[in-house]
């Protein structure tokens, strides 16, 4: 027998009872289920939720690969500039090789891992408990959390933060589909919050560096914005080049602008994402970060400032570092938190990367503001889509008044009618 | 004749659980937030709470005749205020650390919802006994959610109970420290408090439907 029809007889001998939902998740992850309508009428679409994830995964996998590779990368160069080697990243020679692959995988696997093993759990304890269906929601959070978090993370923080931000993030608003916060920002943002010290400085990311702290061999990886946040943007050796493609310290999956661009693209392409909210934030960014270059070019702020080293960063450079490209593809155009409305999605993903660049600038503690940007428009999107609705009505509303309503054929002497308001 | 009747019992007994004024009635939350990041706090706040309660039910409930219903609630404002200020000056006096750290939350009692609501809805129609009996009951049932509330925030923030290191010393590693566990920063801040009130609200109403509002 099959393991199709192997998991189909398990269906049907737990239906109705407690653990139905865990066997059905695990049967229409595999195969589409035995029974189809036969009568009726129904919508025969193949876009359905588990398309879209599975759609959104195939664009985060070509940064997973780059992000593990990176993993590796940014190790070794670390230890090579503690001896006095400076490395010049080249995508063939010293990046894509199997030294770095193998260190990357054994700390970024491990993440994925937890990640959906413990967020899975929830989902299933969630779905047993409530008697409805396993949801698929989390197949693209468990994907996006590994690539948002340093590389170093202990798993155990993970864990616990997982079980937070599904829970609170999601299952208390009803589950899949109701939640008002995306899960996996809710995700970081509690680490952020819960455990500063693993989520900035200059020793998270870099795999080891913590370890190692203190020791002769102590490495260091600070990222491009923590290097401005203190004034010390002369120092650093990265290129323009270096942080389009990527070969720069950061979350796991954060770093390359170019496969970011290409995710979103095919994001576009398939129509899973909203090129609207993606383009509007990336307008909304490059104001900001223009308004911040005025505002040094004008003299307003000396060197002295403890602000002039973000705020001199060339604004069109802030796309390129940090999480600001991915927080703009993958998280802002989640369908369930973002603006529904058209025209909701062009203030939701303006103000996005507006209050990002913002925050990165401001933040004394930790020069990055998308997660906290991106929860904070989640919060107000309900809003925003109210104001865009009402709007649309009261313009239909008040062209309906003005309007004016003949007469119909055949009846006597035209007569000008006002319509009614409602 | 025992010493007080079923229906005096249920004065004190219900707002511990079915009628609490925190996670039922959603009241005297503000405090309820800023406090708890200590156990020892909390505590104290939770005492003091009852102290001005239990007390103003009662003068309020002897003045209910004569206070005139138009400046009923100035009146209450000063026998709560004349209250709190006995609770300030006692906290300064024997235990001024702990006053230093409840800083201006303990003048703020005097807005906390919960005292002006029992003047309000208890003290101004019931007599002393039962008006005191009302008042310690709320405080109790406000002072247990604090209690639990500060219980977690502490333990799981600072990996403390009253100050003493229940988890081990995060400094020289010792304990839960030495295998790699760390305090939760998060807990400490307010936001972790509203969460944590809301959990124990969730808690409640799933084991008891009949409190679940309509909607």
């Amino acid at each position: 027998m099959s393991l199709k029809s192997n998991l189909h007889n398990l269906k049907e001998k737990y239906k109705g009872k407690k653990m139905a939902p865990a066997f059905n998740a695990i049967h229409t992850f595999l195969y589409a289920p035995n029974e189809t309508t036969h009568s009726g009428s129904h919508v025969r679409a193949v876009d359905d939720l588990k398309r879209t994830m599975n759609t959104v995964i195939m664009a985060l996998v070509p940064v997973l690969i780059f992000g593990i590779f990176n993993a590796g990368y940014q190790h070794y160069a670390a230890v090579d500039a503690v001896n006095g080697v400076v490395r010049q990243a080249s995508l063939f020679g010293n990046f894509l090789t199997w030294e770095n692959f193998i260190m990357g995988a054994w700390t970024v696997l491990p993440l994925v891992i937890v990640s959906y093993a413990v967020g899975l759990a929830v989902e299933f304890l969630f779905a047993v408990i409530k008697g409805h269906e396993v949801e698929e929601g989390y197949l693209v959070t468990g994907m996006l959390v590994p690539l948002i978090v340093p590389i170093d993370t202990p798993l155990w923080m993970l864990a616990v933060a997982v079980v937070f931000g599904v829970v609170i993030g999601k299952e208390v608003f009803g589950g899949t589909g109701m939640n008002i916060l995306n899960p996996a920002l809710t995700i970081r943002a509690f680490l952020f919050f819960a455990y500063p010290t693993w989520m900035s400085g200059d020793k998270v990311w870099v795999h080891q560096a913590v370890d190692l702290a203190g020791g002769p061999d102590a490495i260091s990886g600070e990222t491009i914005l923590g290097y401005l946040a203190q004034g010390k943007g002369a120092e650093m050796s990265y290129s323009v080049s270096d942080m389009f493609f990527g070969f720069i310290p950061g979350s796991v999956g954060e770093t390359s602008t170019i496969l970011i661009l290409l995710g979103g693209l095919f994001l576009i392409y398939s129509k899973i994402a909203s090129w609207r909210i993606m383009v509007s934030a990336v307008i909304g960014a490059l104001v900001m970060g223009l308004i911040f270059n005025g505002v040094v070019d004008a003299g307003w702020i000396t060197e002295t400032s403890k602000f002039y080293g973000l705020m001199s960063f060339a604004f069109w450079q802030h796309l390129i570092v940090g999480g600001l490209a991915f927080g703009i593809v993958y998280m802002a155009t989640d369908p369930v938190t973002g603006a529904q409305t058209n025209k909701g999605k062009w203030y939701y993903g303006f103000f996005i990367g507006f209050i990002s660049v913002l925050i990165r600038v401001f933040n004394p503690a930790y020069p990055e503001g998308v997660f906290l940007a991106i929860l904070l428009m989640n919060v107000f999107a309900p809003t925003i889509d109210h104001y865009v609705v009402r709007g649309n009505i009261n313009k239909r509303l008040k062209r309906a008044k003005n309007a004016t309503i003949l007469p119909r054929d055949g009846e006597g002497k035209a007569q000008e009618l006002k319509a009614e308001t409602v | 004749m025992a010493l007080l009747s079923k229906k005096d019992t249920s004065l004190i007994l219900d707002p511990l659980a079915d009628n609490n004024p925190i996670t039922i009635q959603v009241l005297g939350i503000c405090s309820a937030l800023a406090i708890t990041a200590e156990l020892k706090a909390s505590i104290v706040m939770a005492l003091s709470v009852m102290f001005v309660l239990g007390m103003g039910n009662v003068v309020i409930s002897l003045m209910r005749n004569i206070i005139p219903s138009k400046i009923r609630i100035i009146v209450q404002l000063v026998v709560v205020a004349a209250l709190v200020i006995m609770v300030d000056q006692v906290l300064k006096a024997f235990a001024y650390e702990l006053s230093k750290t409840l800083s201006v939350f303990v003048g703020l009692i005097i807005t906390n919802c919960i005292i002006m609501g029992r003047f309000e809805a208890f003290a101004l129609a019931n007599g002393p006994w039962r008006s005191f009996l009302d008042g310690i009951g709320n405080s109790a049932g406000y002072g247990l959610i604090l209690i639990i509330i500060g219980f977690f925030r502490e333990l799981l923030g600072s990996g403390t109970l009253l100050g003493f290191k229940v988890l081990g010393d995060p400094i020289e590693k010792t304990g839960l420290y030495a295998i790699g566990y760390e305090n939760n920063g998060f807990m400490l801040l307010s936001p972790m408090a509203l969460i944590v009130v809301g959990l124990i609200i969730w808690v409640q109403r799933s084991r008891n439907k009949a409190l679940i509002e309509e909607n």
